[in-house]
């Protein structure tokens, strides 16, 4: 019960984020197909905007970012997407040309 | 239990960020390349709801559409042009998965310190009970923001107003759209069906 | 639980939340009854026969009752291959979705769920994740034909979610805000006040706007992710009983919506074609307010009706396109008109072609046929005191000497201008 009559704070928003861009990296190192790796970047992003959207929320801090980080959280929303779109075209590539979408068969440079 | 004292908004936080941390521990820990674009797309729209309640309603609805309805659709198509049958799970071995834990667990524990380690941060904001995220109503804010006007900042000073970041966001704006032509044409031009010369 | 009183509140809160998903929900799951007994009798006048005749009486009003009854009784079935919890969940994510996206939508003036000061990008943020549905449908049965079907909606739905946006955005940029509630009132008054009459790029692209819509529903003639002489059934071939009923609501559900989504952004939403409601919209009597809003509820849901009526006729007229003529119809007809109009319009609304009163260039022709304050309801921002000629908004309040006049579209920011300007002398 003490947990749900608090009040929000950023701090809140501020472990989820953690959790969320740590679920991410862990998603990205531990992912054999490029897709998932793919998908663990998004997380990442998105751990990212929820810090940004907490820091410039007027509600939960009264000294906010303000604007700035709706905005920002905005464009990396936007970036994220334009992001996807290419890393997609790799990927697909990748699989065309080598018949595989294992990422730890992409090592054509090693030495 | 004492239903009254519940702050509402905290306990929607709550439904909202397990749902989000739920399903984002679920991508990480599913082998199956499909359920995890899935849980993928429920822990995204989760933290669009965490971003409704932090009063940030057009980000939220921003993500909904984006992300979840356009990125996310399109990672999906890919993983169903990729999806042949030893492709959809691929497991990863262990020593991979403990060394990728402790590196996670250690740079989580490092992160939630932080969080809590400035007092402004784990402070409430005392206007909250009066705020009320109703009346947030920030959408023609952000979008006078984009089109280079900040009037959420209007009780500024003359002066600080003509300081440099206080423009507005006309610039990086543009910026984005033209990279983001660029990045379409690439994808596109990446992506398409190539002729063998020789076949 | 203390004290009873203490626990009322909350209660009360919980009950009023359940009241309009209820209502929606009736909306979303009769409409799908009375739209499946329209589509076949519809159908079958077109092709010269009668249609279900017998259950309930004289029209077989009671067909679909029948065939939910029906469906109930069915057996559940799941292919072998099918990925278990994917394929049991993908028709409530699909119905969900449909259902969800009529909580920011407005039934009449104030008769909305939620109100939501970006509705219609909402609507269309959450009509978008009725895709995942028929997708995750597609992948999980293990079947080719489900996975063709998933794969070409995909391609469709993020291909036409272009054109739409661009076509939804120009009612937002006419009006000046993404408040349902507030376009659907500043379009009262005479039909010439209606959206699609505002300029000939809005009447252009309200078109376009249909046929992005019939597309992003998966309509025929844009049914490929369902191609009955191609895919079996598409998506939801292995489908059966209540599971595949819920897909087929969530496709009446969002016909529905994006009909009354277009009657609300060009139709003049709520508001007849001659304001005979106006004066009960404007009595000081509670009751005679409920009553013309009982009206414009009939009147918004008579046009979605309409709108789905002519789906429905369509479907039934035109052939199935094949897949590269809807990504053309998309990409190379739908996309570069909805830029035209979007273009055209911002002229229309900006630039030269506006009327003039009263010395003052209008851009908004149909000022020139004065709805009641139009400007009152511009999301918070000018809220003008007609009595007084003073701004009485909050949030700009510096603005507003009484002089000017208060009526253009776009005064917000506008307003935010000279704002901005009186405060960094004159700089932008």
């Amino acid at each position: 019960m003490g947990f749900f009559d608090q009040p929000l704070t950023v701090s809140h928003y501020l472990v989820i984020g953690a959790v969320l861009f740590v679920m991410g990296v862990i998603c990205m190192a531990t992912k054999r197909n490029a897709i998932g790796v793919l998908m663990g970047i998004e997380l990442v992003l998105n751990g990212a905007n929820v810090n940004f959207v907490a820091f410039g929320s007027k509600y939960l801090r009264e000294s906010s970012l303000g604007l700035d980080g709706q905005l920002i959280a905005l464009f990396v929303i936007v970036l994220a997407a334009g992001e996807a779109a290419v890393a997609l075209a790799i990927a697909l590539n990748f699989y065309n040309n080598h018949a595989t979408i294992d990422v730890d068969n992409a090592d054509e440079l090693k030495g | 239990m004492l239903l009254a004292a519940i702050n509402w908004q905290t306990f929607f936080f709550a439904l909202f960020a397990l749902v989000a941390c739920v399903f984002a521990a679920g991508v990480v820990f599913s082998s199956n390349v499909v359920r995890m674009a899935f849980y993928l797309v429920i822990s995204l729209g989760a933290t669009a709801g965490l971003f409704f309640l932090a009063g940030a309603e057009f980000v939220g609805a921003m993500q909904l559409m984006i992300y979840v309805g356009g990125t996310l659709v399109l990672l999906i198509f890919g993983v169903m042009l990729t999806a042949q049958e030893r492709f959809v799970s691929m497991k990863t071995n262990g020593a991979e998965w403990v060394v990728s834990l402790v590196v996670g667990g250690a740079f989580l524990v490092l992160l939630v310190s932080v969080a809590f380690s400035v007092d402004d941060w784990s402070s409430p904001n005392p206007n909250q009970e009066k705020l009320g995220v109703v009346e947030a109503n920030s959408a023609s804010t952000v979008g006078a923001g984009l089109v280079g006007l900040r009037v959420d900042k209007l009780d500024l000073e003359e002066g600080d107003l003509q300081a440099p970041g206080m423009s507005g966001y006309l610039f990086p704006f543009v910026i984005i759209s033209i990279h983001l032509l660029v990045v379409l044409i690439g994808a596109a031009y990446m992506a398409r069906t190539k002729r063998r010369a020789s076949a | 639980m203390q004290t009873e009183w203490g626990i009322w509140p909350e209660v009360a809160h919980i009950v009023a939340a359940m009241i309009p998903c209820v209502l929606i929900l009736h909306v979303v799951a009769v409409g799908a009854l009375v739209f499946i007994w329209m589509e076949r009798k519809i159908s079958g006048r077109i092709q010269d026969r009668l249609g279900p005749t017998r259950v309930g009486g004289a029209f077989g009003w009671l067909q679909t009752l029948a065939d939910g009854i029906k469906l109930l009784g069915k057996e559940d079935l799941m292919p072998k291959d099918a990925d278990p919890f994917l394929f049991r969940i993908a028709p409530y994510v699909a119905f969900v979705a449909s259902f969800a996206a009529w909580v920011p939508l407005p039934f009449s003036i104030g008769w909305v769920a939620q109100h939501v000061n970006i509705a219609v990008f909402l609507v269309l943020a959450i009509l978008g994740l009725e895709v995942f549905g028929v997708i995750l449908a597609g992948y999980a049965s293990g079947s080719k034909w489900s996975l063709f079907g998933a794969m070409r909606e995909a391609a469709q739905v993020v291909s036409y979610e272009v054109p739409l946006g661009m076509c939804v955005v120009i009612p937002v940029f006419i009006t000046g805000t993404m408040d349902l509630v507030a376009i659907g009132e500043m379009q009262a008054g005479l039909f010439t006040n209606w959206l699609i009459f505002h300029d000939p790029f809005t009447f252009l692209v309200f078109w376009v706007y249909f046929t992005c819509a019939v597309a992003s529903v998966n309509r025929a003639p844009f049914d490929l992710a369902e191609a009955e002489s191609e895919l079996v059934a598409g998506f939801h071939t292995e489908y059966s009983g209540l599971r595949w009923s819920f897909f087929f609501m969530a496709e009446y559900g969002s016909m529905m919506l994006v009909s009354v989504l277009a009657s609300i952004l060009f139709l003049g939403a709520w508001n007849g074609p001659i304001p005979i409601l106006s004066p009960l919209t404007n009595a000081d009597n509670v009751f005679l307010n409920y009553l013309a809003n009982l009206g414009g509820c009939v009147n918004l849901i008579f046009k979605g009706v309409l709108g789905v009526t002519v789906m429905i006729w369509v479907r039934w007229t035109l052939p199935r396109l094949r897949i590269d003529q809807v990504m053309t119809t998309c990409l190379k007809y739908c996309v570069p008109i909805a830029a035209f109009c979007f273009i055209g319009a911002l002229g229309w609304q900006t630039g030269g072609f506006g009327v003039w009163r009263d010395g003052q260039r209008i851009p908004f022709i149909n000022d020139m046929f004065p709805a009641h304050g139009r400007w009152e309801v511009r999301e918070g921002w000018t809220q003008f005191d007609e009595a007084e000629g003073n701004d009485t908004s909050e949030s700009v309040s510096a603005v507003g000497d009484g002089a000017e006049e208060p009526g253009l579209p776009g005064a917000a920011v506008v307003d935010t201008l000279q704002l901005v300007s009186k405060q960094d002398g004159g700089g932008g």
